[in-house]
C-alpha cells in the first residue's frame, strides 16, 4: 500500500458534506463537550476566585510573587509578569496561564484526533467518505468542532473573570490568548491524525509536541526573567507574553494566528496526499520471537505496565523535584501567612511538616497507580485475554498473584524514586544533605498503605469482580482526607478509613512500627482472600 | 479411555439455564464435532471443560480427571482455542504465540515455524494491525505447536479464508494421525462433515442428537432421484417414500433407511434409467432438529 498518493488538488467539491458531518459530531460529542467545557471553564474561574480570597492583602501576594519567581514556581506557573506588584489579575494570567493552556490543548487535540484518525481506524470513516462527501470534509468538521469547544471555554472565561472583578479588555485578551493556544495545538492533532495509523500514536505524538512546547517555555523563562528568546520558540510562552492585568500587548496572539493558519495548511495538505486508512509514517514492525523475560505471567505484565510505569516514575520524579526545591521558599511563605499552615496541617518545624505533606502527595499517587494497575487485569479478563491465559498451564493464584507483585514494585519503586527526587532537591536548596534520608523514609512508610490499596482492589477482582470500579473511591476517599483532611477538620475515624490516614506523618512523627505491621497485615489477608475467591469463580465473570 | 465425558452438565448465569443436562463425549484418538446455532451453549460446555467456569452439576471428567479441581495438571496435556481471540495489541503475532506456548511447555522451534509458514502468519507484526483471521492463526499456530493429547478448539475456523480452511483440516488431520484427539466446535456443517468422525449436536444446553456420522445418517432419509422408463407414479404407495414430486418419467424422493430395499426392487420393476441416491447432508439432519428454527439458522448462515 503505497501511503503517499499522487497530490490531488482540492476541487469544489472537497468540502461538501462538512455541515452535515460537523453536526453529527456535534450531536455525538454533546454531553462530552458540555463536560469538558464547563468543568474547564468553572475550574478556571473557581480557580481565579479561589485565589482571590485566599491571597486578601498586598503582603501575601507579595510572599506569593516570591514563590513564583523560584526556577520551580516559574516551571510550573510562568515569566512572572507582574511580581513587583502582584495583583490579582498578574496572579490570574501568571498561574493559571500554563494549566489552562495544557488543559485546553489536552481537550482540543484529543478532539481533533478522535473525529479524524479514531474514525479511519475504527472504519467508520471509509463508510462516512463513500458517501457524497469532500475529501478534506472530515478534517474540515473536526477542526470546526475543536475551534467551537476552545471558543466556548473561551467564553465562559471572559465572563468569568469579568465576573469576578477584572478589567474586561485584558480578560478579553487574556481568554483569547488561552484560545488561539488550544486551536493551535488541535490543529497539531491534526497533523499527527496524518501521519499516524493508531489513534494512541496520533493523540500520544500530539501530546509530546505540547510537553515540549511547555518544557521550552519553561527552560525559556529560567534562563532569563520575563523570557529569553528560547522562551518565543514555544506558542503557550506566546499566550503568557500577552502580559494581562500587567502591560498588555495584543501583537503576540498575531503568532498564534500565524501559526494555526500554517499548521491547517500543513495537516490538509498531508490530508490531500493520503490514502483513506493509512498514514504517513508505517506502523513498526517487532521482534518475531518473543524475549527470554516475556515468559510467565509476571514477564507478560511488565511488558504491558512498562510504559505506564516510566511515565508515572517521570511524572513522581519531576513531583518530588518541585516539592523538594520549593522547600525554603515554602516555609518562608508559610511563616508569612499562618492561614495556609492551618491548610497543609503544619505544626512544630516548617520543613518536616512540609515533607510530611509532601509525602502524602506520593503515597496517593502510588496509590492511584496501585488501583489502575491491579485492574488492569479485570481489562484483561473482559477482552477475553485471561481467557486465552487460564487455558495454558496456568496456575489462576500464580496469575493474580503475579499481577499484585508487579503492583507491588513498581508502587513502591514510585514511592523510592519521588523520595529520592524531593530529598536530593531539599538537600540542595538547604544545603543540608542529611534531609535526603528523612525524605525518602518519608515516602517509604507508604508502601504498606499502598499495598493495603492493592489488596483492597485484588480482593474484588478475586470476590466481586462485577464491583471492581469501587477500588477508586478508596483512592478518592484517601485524596479527600489526605489533601483537605488537615482543612476540613475531619475526624480521627475519618481520616482512618483510608489506608493512608494510618500511615505516620514522617518526619513530623515517629515511624509507627505497630501501624506499619498492622498495615502489612491487612495487606496479606486481602491478598490471600482474593487468591481464594480467584481459585473458586467462574472467569470470565 | 474417553478424552471427553460429560453427562448431565447444567450450568446456571443467574436465572439463565445456559447448560441444562448436557452430554458430550470424545473417545480417544477422535476428532469430535459439536453442533449448535449461536447461544446453544458450547463456548460455555468449553470453557466448563477448560475449568474456566464451574459446573452447576452433572460430571465432566477431561482426560480422566476433574476439569476444575485438576485445571493446571490438565491444561500441561491440552491446548485451547477460544471462540473469540484477543490479543495484546503492543505484542507481535510472534510474542504472543511464544507467551502462550511457553505457559504449557518448552518452546518447539521447528514446528512453531512451520505452523508460521503453513498458516501465512507474518509474526513481526503488532497484534492490533491483525485482522480477526489473522488473530485467529495466532491462536491456532499456539495451540497447534505444543505437543498436547487434546485439543479444544472453539469455531477455530471463523475469519479464516478457504485457503487457510483447507490448511487447517490438514493440521486437524495430522493431530489424529499422531493420535491426538480433537474437540471442535462449530456451526459451519460442511467442516464438521470433513474432519470429524463423531458429532454432537446441541440445543438449548441440551444434547439432541451424538454419535458417528454414519450412525447419525441411519436415523435420516437418503434422497433419491430415478428415472424410469415407466410413469413412477405408484411410488406413492410405498410405505417409507416421503416427499415425493414427479416429473415426466423423473421421480425425486425421500425414503427412510429401512426402506431403501423394497423401493428399489419397485424402482427395478419401473424400468429403471438411471439413479442418483445420496446420504443426508449434515445440514439435513441439523435442519431436521433445528426446522422450526429455520430462521434463526439462516441469520446463522449468514453471520
Amino acid at each position: 500500500m503505497s501511503a503517499v498518493a499522487v497530490a490531488v488538488r482540492p476541487t469544489s467539491t472537497a468540502y461538501v458534506g462538512t455541515g452535515t458531518l460537523l453536526r453529527a459530531a456535534l450531536r455525538r460529542d454533546r454531553r462530552r463537550l458540555l463536560i469538558w467545557v464547563l468543568s474547564l471553564g468553572a475550574v478556571t474561574v473557581y480557580s481565579a476566585v479561589g485565589l482571590g480570597a485566599i491571597y486578601t492583602t498586598a503582603a501575601a501576594r507579595q510572599s506569593r510573587a516570591a514563590v513564583m519567581s523560584t526556577p520551580a514556581g516559574i516551571i510550573l506557573g510562568g515569566p512572572g509578569y507582574g511580581t513587583e506588584n502582584y495583583t490579582l489579575g498578574a496572579m490570574i494570567a501568571n498561574e493559571l496561564s500554563l494549566s489552562v493552556i495544557v488543559a485546553m490543548a489536552i481537550m482540543s487535540l484529543l478532539f481533533v484526533v478522535r473525529h479524524t484518525r479514531a474514525e479511519e481506524e475504527g472504519g467508520s470513516a471509509e463508510l462516512v467518505l463513500s458517501g457524497a462527501v469532500g475529501r478534506r470534509a472530515p478534517l474540515t468538521a473536526a477542526l470546526l468542532l475543536m475551534a467551537m469547544a476552545d471558543l466556548a471555554v473561551g467564553v465562559v472565561v471572559t465572563l468569568g473573570l469579568v465576573g469576578s472583578g477584572l478589567t474586561a479588555t485584558d480578560s478579553l485578551a487574556l481568554a483569547t490568548a488561552w484560545v488561539l493556544t488550544g486551536v493551535a495545538f488541535g490543529c497539531v492533532g491534526g497533523i499527527t491524525a496524518q501521519l499516524m495509523t493508531q489513534t494512541r500514536a496520533a493523540s500520544g505524538s500530539a501530546l509530546a509536541v505540547l510537553g515540549a512546547a511547555v518544557v521550552v517555555r519553561g527552560v525559556g523563562d529560567i534562563v532569563r526573567e520575563h523570557g529569553s528568546a528560547f522562551s518565543w520558540l514555544s506558542p503557550v510562552a506566546w499566550a503568557q507574553q500577552v502580559r494581562a492585568y500587567v502591560d498588555l500587548r495584543w501583537w503576540p496572539l498575531g503568532l498564534s494566528v500565524l501559526l494555526i493558519a500554517l499548521l491547517a495548511t500543513v495537516a490538509f495538505a498531508l490530508n490531500d496526499r493520503r490514502d483513506v486508512g493509512a498514514g504517513l509514517v508505517a506502523p513498526r514492525r517487532g521482534p518475531a520471537t518473543a524475549a527470554a523475560s516475556l515468559a510467565g505471567p509476571g514477564g507478560l505484565l511488565v511488558r504491558l505496565q512498562r510504559g505506564t510505569v516510566v511515565g508515572w516514575a517521570v511524572a513522581l520524579l519531576l513531583l518530588g523535584l518541585t516539592f523538594g526545591s520549593l522547600a525554603k521558599s515554602v516555609v518562608g511563605m508559610v511563616a508569612d501567612i499562618p492561614a495556609l499552615a492551618d491548610a497543609v496541617g503544619a505544626t512544630g518545624d516548617l520543613t518536616d511538616s512540609f515533607a510530611a505533606a509532601a509525602s502524602t502527595y506520593f503515597g496517593l499517587c502510588a496509590s492511584a497507580f496501585a488501583v489502575a494497575s491491579v485492574l488492569r487485569l479485570r481489562g484483561e479478563e473482559g477482552a477475553g485475554r485471561t481467557e486465552l491465559m487460564l487455558g495454558t498451564a496456568l496456575d489462576r493464584r500464580h496469575y493474580l498473584g503475579a499481577g499484585v507483585a508487579v503492583t507491588a514494585v513498581a508502587g513502591s519503586l514510585l514511592l523510592v524514586v519521588a523520595g529520592l527526587a524531593d530529598g536530593l532537591a531539599t538537600a540542595a536548596v538547604l544545603g543540608d544533605a542529611g534531609r535526603i534520608g528523612p525524605q525518602l523514609l518519608a515516602a517509604l512508610v507508604f508502601v504498606p498503605a499502598v499495598l493495603v490499596v492493592a489488596g483492597i482492589a485484588a480482593a474484588l477482582v478475586g470476590l466481586a469482580p462485577r464491583f471492581t470500579p469501587l477500588a477508586w473511591l478508596v483512592v478518592v476517599w484517601s485524596l479527600i482526607t489526605g489533601l483537605f483532611g488537615p482543612l476540613l477538620h475531619l475526624p480521627r475515624w475519618a481520616l482512618r478509613l483510608s489506608p493512608l490516614g494510618w500511615v505516620p506523618k514522617v518526619p513530623v512523627e515517629d515511624v509507627d512500627v505497630l501501624a506499619l505491621t498492622g498495615l502489612l497485615v491487612v495487606a496479606v489477608a486481602l491478598v490471600a482472600a482474593a487468591l481464594a475467591g480467584f481459585r473458586r469463580r467462574d472467569v470470565p465473570a | 479411555m474417553n478424552a471427553v465425558e460429560i453427562s448431565g452438565l447444567t450450568k446456571r448465569f443467574g436465572d439463565v439455564r445456559a447448560l441444562d443436562g448436557l452430554d458430550l463425549t470424545v473417545a480417544a484418538g477422535s476428532v469430535a464435532g459439536f453442533l449448535g446455532p449461536n447461544g446453544a451453549g458450547k463456548s460455555t460446555t468449553l470453557r466448563v471443560l477448560l475449568g474456566l467456569l464451574r459446573a452447576d452439576g452433572g460430571s465432566v471428567r477431561l482426560l480422566g480427571e476433574d476439569p476444575w479441581a485438576d485445571a493446571v495438571a490438565l491444561h500441561r496435556r491440552l491446548a485451547y482455542v477460544p471462540g473469540e481471540v484477543t490479543l495484546w495489541p503492543n505484542l507481535t503475532g510472534g510474542e504472543a504465540i511464544d507467551l502462550l506456548v511457553r505457559l504449557r511447555g518448552p518452546v518447539d522451534r521447528r514446528r512453531r515455524d512451520d505452523l508460521l509458514q503453513r498458516f501465512e502468519l507474518d509474526p513481526t507484526k503488532k497484534a492490533r494491525t491483525y485482522s480477526k483471521g489473522n488473530r485467529q492463526k495466532v491462536a491456532l499456530v499456539a495451540a497447534l505447536a505444543a505437543d498436547v493429547e487434546l485439543l479444544v478448539l472453539d469455531e477455530p475456523t471463523s475469519g479464516l479464508d478457504p485457503l487457510m480452511e483447507e490448511v487447517f483440516t490438514e493440521c486437524i488431520a495430522e493431530a489424529k494421525a499422531a493420535g491426538r484427539s480433537v474437540l471442535l466446535s462449530s456451526h459451519i456443517l460442511a467442516e464438521v462433515e470433513k474432519v470429524c468422525d463423531t458429532v454432537t449436536i446441541i440445543r438449548n444446553g441440551r444434547t439432541v442428537e451424538s454419535g458417528t456420522l454414519a450412525q447419525l445418517r441411519h436415523l435420516t432419509r437418503n434422497t433419491v432421484t430415478a428415472v424410469t422408463r415407466t410413469d413412477p407414479a405408484a411410488l406413492a404407495h410405498l410405505v417409507g417414500v416421503h416427499d415425493l414430486t414427479v416429473n415426466g418419467h423423473r421421480a425425486t424422493f425421500l425414503v427412510d433407511n429401512e426402506h431403501l430395499e423394497p423401493v428399489t426392487r419397485e424402482l427395478a420393476a419401473l424400468g429403471l434409467q438411471s439413479l442418483v441416491c445420496a446420504p443426508p447432508s449434515l445440514e439435513q439432519l441439523f435442519l431436521q432438529h433445528y426446522g422450526d428454527e429455520l430462521a434463526a439458522l439462516e441469520s446463522v448462515g449468514s453471520r
